[in-house]
């Protein structure tokens, strides 16, 4: 079963961090990866630039209008995520946890089972 | 040879030719591999300049070789054994047993359900780890390093390449029946995505059913499953429409059925109640049995189906069991009994939010006129299944019955 965990990142927080924390908050995305990446449970994981990069994207009467961004107005904004495949919901909750974003107060750690796929995988 | 005969007979051969290597050289893993590397050569090879003689021979020959650069490269340790592979390569050995030791060594406890289905696939289905992979809809790198940590828990549970003990060779063989049922499974109803059927999956499980049951042919749950597989598959044409929507049991265009694979899988069915023992997939073959055996929905045998579910419910407890048993009583007793059933499965945490306990309440209630009560559970069913085919269905049967 595919699930996306996603993460939910406030930069107020992150800021926050002391230097070490940011250290061991990004060794421990490392060995996350890599313990997946053995397991064969890792899809793909992909982190994105900071939100105040995004542009909002409308269509108005035909003419694109694009503003700057993020869409959506509050503290905490997407910031990645971890695409899985693994034996059920129930694993990949304990993978979830295993996420060093999940033990920081502010940081959100999301898991939505995958419904439909396509393009993505080469094989 | 066509390249699809040239595979086909490769899948037939790759277990034999492995069997052969691991009782010899005992490395599941590096035997698994060279297996695989022949394998891939005389895909290439045998398509362009014909099959040998002994394809088997062949097979096994050069995965020898291969084994022995293998061990070569792995500080030419043993001189000596590589020297014995070199020589005992063509030899020809009796295959059958070795097919069921694989399966058993595949199938290993100690491994996930996900490793399981992926390694019996690989070394007992022949398939490519691509191949895999595409079935299953990850990347190639996703199945290769998954094949390759549950090749290495096997090495680190010390497993020997023979039948497991007597002891708990019944229980093994439970966990073999299991995987091969998932596999089957995975092809029928892909638990995500669009596509409700991919039925290379399913054939390769029924293929691999056919195996182990030449193997354990007294064994009546090994001839179940096959049963069930080939009752089930029969239904594949009728099952969904041509744009790809479900069509239940009832309203499906039972001429559409696999006749053939009906007939075999009945045979079958009967056959496999002739056991000493009864368990779980002999039953449901039987169920499955009097479904096919039905011209029309209407002529459905309910009291048979509901007898056979309840014999199930008492050796293999589960509340998909108690479910279906609803199913079965409320077209024998009417929808209020089988509602009355069902709701001996709300405590169960298992099963509150499942969206079959809601599809199927939601199926009562319309047929005992409750039109918006069996809206609501329409609506949530929809929204809990990860099936696309299924939420469409429940979406449909929600429009149908709107207040």
């Amino acid at each position: 079963m595919k699930f996306l965990i996603s993460l939910h990142v406030n930069p107020a927080v992150l800021d926050a961090l002391t230097d070490e924390e940011k250290m061991a908050l990004g060794s421990g995305h490392g060995a996350f990866i890599e313990a997946l990446k053995e397991s064969g449970e890792l899809i793909t994981t992909q982190a994105l630039a900071d939100p105040s990069q995004a542009a909002v994207v409308s269509v108005r009467g035909g003419q694109p209008v694009v503003t700057d961004g993020p869409f959506l107005e509050s503290k905490e904004y997407f910031g990645g995520f971890y695409l899985i495949d693994v034996e059920g919901r129930e694993r990949a909750i304990e993978l979830a946890a295993q996420i060093p974003d999940a033990a920081i107060e502010g940081l959100g750690v999301e898991v939505r089972q995958v419904m439909f796929s396509d393009g993505t995988l080469e094989a | 040879m066509t390249t699809a005969a040239v595979e086909d007979l490769l899948r037939e051969l790759t277990p034999q030719v492995l069997g052969g290597l691991v009782r010899r050289h005992g490395q599941f893993e590096g035997c698994e591999d060279a297996v695989q590397e022949a394998a891939a050569a005389a895909a290439v090879q045998w398509p362009a300049e014909g099959v040998p003689d002994s394809p088997r021979g062949w097979l096994t020959t050069v995965a020898s070789r291969r084994l022995i650069d293998q061990m070569r490269s792995d500080h030419a340790r043993r001189e000596r054994e590589s020297a014995t592979a070199a020589e005992a390569a063509p030899e020809e050995v009796p295959g059958t047993d070795d097919t069921l030791v694989l399966l058993f060594l595949c199938c290993h406890p100690t491994l996930t359900a996900a490793s399981q289905t992926a390694l019996t696939l690989r070394a007992v289905g022949g398939l490519t780890t691509a191949e895999i992979a595409r079935a299953f809809l990850v990347p190639e790198a996703t199945m290769a390093a998954r094949i390759s940590r549950a090749k290495q828990r096997i090495k680190a549970a010390g497993s020997t390449f023979s039948l497991p003990a007597e002891a708990e060779r019944e229980e093994r063989l439970r966990v073999v029946l299991h995987v091969l049922y998932l596999i089957f499974n995975e092809g029928y109803t892909a638990s995500s995505g669009r596509e409700l059927d991919r039925p290379d999956l399913a054939r390769e499980a029924i293929r691999l059913a056919r195996m182990a049951r030449a193997q354990l042919p007294e064994d009546g749950e090994a001839t179940g499953l096959l049963a069930l597989m080939l009752l089930t598959h029969a239904r594949r044409e009728a099952r969904t429409t041509a744009a790809g929507d479900l069509v239940p049991l009832d309203e499906q265009d039972r001429a559409r059925w696999d006749r053939a694979l009906i007939d075999e899988g009945t045979e079958l069915a009967k056959a496999s109640l002739a056991a000493p023992a009864l368990g779980p997939y002999q039953l449901q073959a039987a169920i499955a049995a009097t479904h096919a055996d039905a011209a029309t929905a209407a002529e459905t045998d309910w009291r048979q189906v509901h007898a056979a579910y309840l014999i199930l419910e008492r050796i293999a407890p589960n509340p998909m069991v108690t479910l279906n048993r609803a199913v079965a009583l409320a077209e024998t007793q009417g929808p209020r009994a089988g509602l009355a059933l069902l709701s001996t499965l709300d405590g169960d945490e298992r099963m509150a939010a499942h969206h079959r306990l809601l599809s199927v309440r939601a199926h009562l209630l319309e047929k005992a006129a409750d039109p918006s009560g069996a809206y609501e559970l329409y609506r949530r069913a929809a929204k809990s299944t990860a099936s696309l085919a299924e939420q469409r269905y429940l979406e449909s049967r929600a429009s149908r019955v709107r207040p």
